[in-house]
């Protein structure tokens, strides 16, 4: 297939799985920012933003702006409204390779977006509204495309975004600890009743944390995710069967899996701050080689700009 | 439209009803517990207030928290001014709550055994044997685990002076307790400009609480316990809270078919064979609860269950024939048995009450009917209930017969004006008439009060009735923590640094593309949309 039509494909996966990600996230913390005084908030705002990978854009930056910032944005790829534009313009632009009902819940949302009051209850409403949307993109994307390579890189791209924004979710945890609860914390990635279900009688924040990063059966836990990704860049390239790997993609990934997964503690809160940043650093270098290796060839075309 | 127009003929309409009102002092200033409220409120209009409850009634239906009205679904109707309840207010009721169970375990602890309270005089004995929940079949043996009341909710009222009163107990089923846990949930989001600083109980904890006073009153012997909710179905009217309670709770829900008893050891039977259960949350009817001892014909129940318990191999919550203690004619005598197993005077008064079997106190009812408030003694949900004033000639005439047919059968309390909160109708607030029913968790060692409760609200004008079977709704019910000015924990910055920087992952290997990964997220202004990050 085209390597400009994976390469949308990817993104598509990427971006619907963050704005799911960011709307999840910014549910539950509004709640909490909600409640503080006006100065924590604006500091508080501001670090949220921070872990959600962007910088405020001015001094003056309190909950309404982080709203815009996180939500309505439609010029950041942080933003959800963002996101689910940059989505619906790679499916645009794959428009002949995505299947209609992909492509018609894309830019059914996308026209959605506007409809909302973009208050503090609106965007409750909001957010629940982006759920919907992103699991009814997911499920067609699931269900009407053919599982071959086109639909291997947007779950390739799911997958690894997945992993992302669990890690930036657990990494919200450290900015507001004063008032965050591990039952936020699970309820936020969809997981309380599953947790509960799995640990019985304990609580606690190290089981959540675990929970979120290690189980391998929850689909949103990091450990999960990655071992998706991992599958995904298997069948991708099934060239390398026997020994090592040519792939840097599949390295990168399969090394900080098989990290968390065999890695053994007994502090895991006072190491989760690594962990996240390792796993979003892991991410990012994947998206790379990923980009490297199937999207574009840049090194190529400059050399080929040279000769002619 | 502002808050006045919304409160517009309020305290008219307060004043008319002779009730305490919650949230205004007469002259219609707002408590000082109300503050938060009644400033979050000024800045709605009726728009606001409409979509807001609106988008609240949609939250329900989408999860489901409905009750079951006449084999139809309904939302739980949920308000959307909180009911709020200060600090000293509020100890005053944890304490008497608290109380009041442990008077009600001592006392079915002592009416299973020697009954050494008819002995002593306090109580007689005919009325506890006349009970229809007083049940033979239990008794001579202490439950697994040493605890009868395991969840109780105690109904509290507010009568016209501002007095909180007990109005009855429940001690068999209660329930209610999930639609405060999602009141809480649905009120975060409907109203969060009223929650601002100050600090409101969480009642989160509920199911932890609930599962841990469970655990520890397994039959001795059990180290890693499992428990379960038994439901009588689907169609049993509070199915939800079932759902949600094991849900939260992270057990198994259980039917009557899903249990065998083997050996007074009760099983159920899962895909891997059967699995032993040693806690059993029961939420159906001790009638209903085995065939062998109670209703023979009862599809719902499991046979053998009442002997398993008897040999301690399982542990009944709430234990079976608990209903004798919130018969409403031994309700009168609660004070005395406070005084009598705790030595201590009740710390919530009771709600004045005549016993119809006696026979000055049924004369005087008698000539009285229509003032008065009739109740059967076994009823809940508002069943049977008669309140005199509004009640036709012939609903009276009728009434006369049965209490002289069956004195035992009923009793009589003065119409009380329960206090009231604002409650939105159409397009403004009027004063309606609440209750409250607090839930208690007793683990044998302490009994915790749920902080709040559940406050339902006769969504009638001027209706006492708040049953949700009657036309009744809820309102989310708010206990303020200690002093209200507390600051939200401030933890200034220092999360991040006071943590010890440990490094357990491998040093980085050396990948050919270091470069742009800092930058991954951080989309300046200059990148258009389209390009992809």
């Amino acid at each position: 297939m085209l390597s400009r039509i994976a390469e949308s494909l990817f993104w598509i996966g990427r971006y619907v799985e963050r704005a799911d990600g960011t709307a999840r996230i910014l549910d539950v913390h509004l709640e909490r920012l909600n409640h503080l005084p006006t100065e924590e908030r604006r500091s508080v705002a501001r670090e949220l933003l921070g872990v959600m990978g962007a910088r405020p854009q001015s001094e003056d930056f309190g909950l309404e702006e982080l709203l815009h910032a996180l939500a309505y944005d439609k010029h950041s790829a942080t933003s959800i409204a963002g996101s689910l534009g940059a989505a619906r313009e790679n499916a645009r632009r794959a428009r002949e390779t995505v299947s209609s009902g992909l492509w018609e819940s894309l830019n059914t949302t996308y026209y959605g977006l506007n409809q909302h009051r973009k208050d503090v209850v609106g965007t409750y409403r909001f957010c629940h509204w982006v759920l919907e949307r992103t699991a009814m993109v997911s499920g067609l994307a699931d269900t009407t495309v053919s599982h071959d390579d086109s639909w291997l890189f947007l779950a390739l791209g799911r997958s690894l975004e997945r992993a992302d924004m669990t890690a930036r979710m657990l990494s919200t945890r450290d900015v507001l600890s004063a008032g965050m609860s591990w039952v936020n914390m699970l309820r936020c990635a969809g997981a309380y009743e599953s947790f509960l279900r799995t640990r019985r009688a304990a609580f606690g924040d190290q089981h959540a944390a675990e929970f979120l990063l290690l189980d391998r059966l929850f689909p949103r836990s990091i450990v999960y995710a990655l071992s998706d990704a991992d599958e995904c860049l298997a069948k991708l390239d099934p060239s390398a069967q026997r020994v090592g790997f040519i792939n840097d993609a599949r390295r990168i990934v399969g090394q900080a899996r098989t990290f968390l997964e065999f890695h053994r503690t007994d502090d895991l809160m006072s190491e989760l701050p690594e962990h996240m940043e390792r796993v979003q650093k892991a991410v990012a270098q994947t998206s790379d080689a990923i980009s490297r290796k199937y999207f574009n060839q840049a090194d190529e075309l400059a050399w080929v700009g040279e000769v002619s | 439209m502002t808050m006045s127009d919304l409160f517009q003929d309020y305290s008219e309409a307060a004043g008319r009803t002779g009730a305490y009102d919650e949230m205004f002092a007469p002259g219609q200033r707002a408590r000082q517990s109300y503050g938060q409220v009644a400033g979050a409120l000024r800045e709605l209009s009726l728009a606001d207030v409409s979509a807001r409850a609106d988008s609240m009634a949609r939250t329900f239906l989408d999860r489901g928290v409905t009750f079951d009205f006449a084999g139809e679904e309904r939302p739980f109707p949920l308000d959307i001014v909180p009911r709020v309840i200060p600090a000293d207010e509020w100890d005053v009721l944890e304490r008497g709550v608290a109380q009041r169970v442990r008077a009600l375990e001592a006392f079915l602890n002592d009416v299973y055994d020697k009954m050494t309270v008819v002995s002593d005089g306090v109580i007689p004995r005919q009325l506890i044997t006349t009970s229809a929940h007083f049940h033979r079949a239990v008794h001579g043996f202490e439950p697994a685990g040493g605890v009868r009341v395991h969840i109780s909710g105690i109904d509290v009222v507010r009568d016209a002076a501002g007095t909180f009163r007990v109005l009855e107990d429940n001690v068999r089923v209660p329930s209610g307790v999930s639609y405060v846990l999602e009141n809480r949930r649905a009120m975060a989001k409907g109203l969060p400009e009223a929650f601002g600083q100050q600090l409101i109980r969480p009642v989160e904890e509920y199911p932890r609480r609930l599962l841990s006073a469970l655990r520890k009153t397994a039959p001795s012997g059990v180290d890693d316990p499992t428990v379960v909710v038994l439901t009588p179905g689907v169609f049993n009217s509070a199915y939800f809270e079932h759902t949600l309670l094991a849900g939260l709770m992270g057990v198994e829900l259980v039917e009557g078919r899903d249990l065998i008893c083997r050996g007074n050891r009760v099983y159920m039977r899962t895909t891997a064979g059967e699995q032993r259960v040693d806690v059993i949350y029961k939420r159906i009817d001790d009638d209903f609860l085995d065939p062998l001892q109670f209703r023979s014909d009862s599809m719902l129940g499991c046979p053998g269950l009442v002997n398993a318990a008897r040999a301690g191999g399982v542990t009944i919550a709430n234990a079976v024939g608990n209903g004798v203690a919130d018969d409403k004619l031994v309700y009168s005598y609660v004070p005395d048995l406070i005084r009598y197993y705790l030595g201590e005077e009740p710390v919530i008064a009771n709600v004045d009450t005549f016993r119809l079997e006696e026979k000055e106190a049924r004369e005087h009812v008698l000539d009285r009917l229509d003032e008065l408030v009739v109740k059967p003694v076994d009823g809940s949900g508002g069943k049977g209930l008669v309140i005199g004033p509004d009640a036709s000639k012939e609903e009276l005439e009728a009434l006369r017969k049965r209490v002289i047919a069956d004195p035992r059968g009923w009793i009589a309390q003065p119409v009380l004006q329960l206090s009231t909160v604002p409650t939105l109708s159409g397009d403004k607030f009027g004063p309606r008439h609440v209750d409250l029913r607090p839930f208690a968790v007793n683990d044998g060692d302490d009994v915790w009060v749920l902080p709040g409760g559940l406050t339902r609200v006769a969504l009638k004008e001027g209706s006492l009735i708040v049953n949700s079977s009657q036309g009744g709704g809820s309102k989310d019910t708010w206990v303020l923590a200690g002093s209200p000015q507390v600051p939200v924990e401030r933890l200034p910055q220092q999360s991040v640094t006071v943590r010890e920087r440990v490094s357990v992952w491998p040093v980085e290997s050396n990948w050919r593309d270091r470069q742009s990964e800092q930058q991954q997220q951080q989309i300046s202004d200059a990148q258009e949309v389209t390009a992809n990050a």
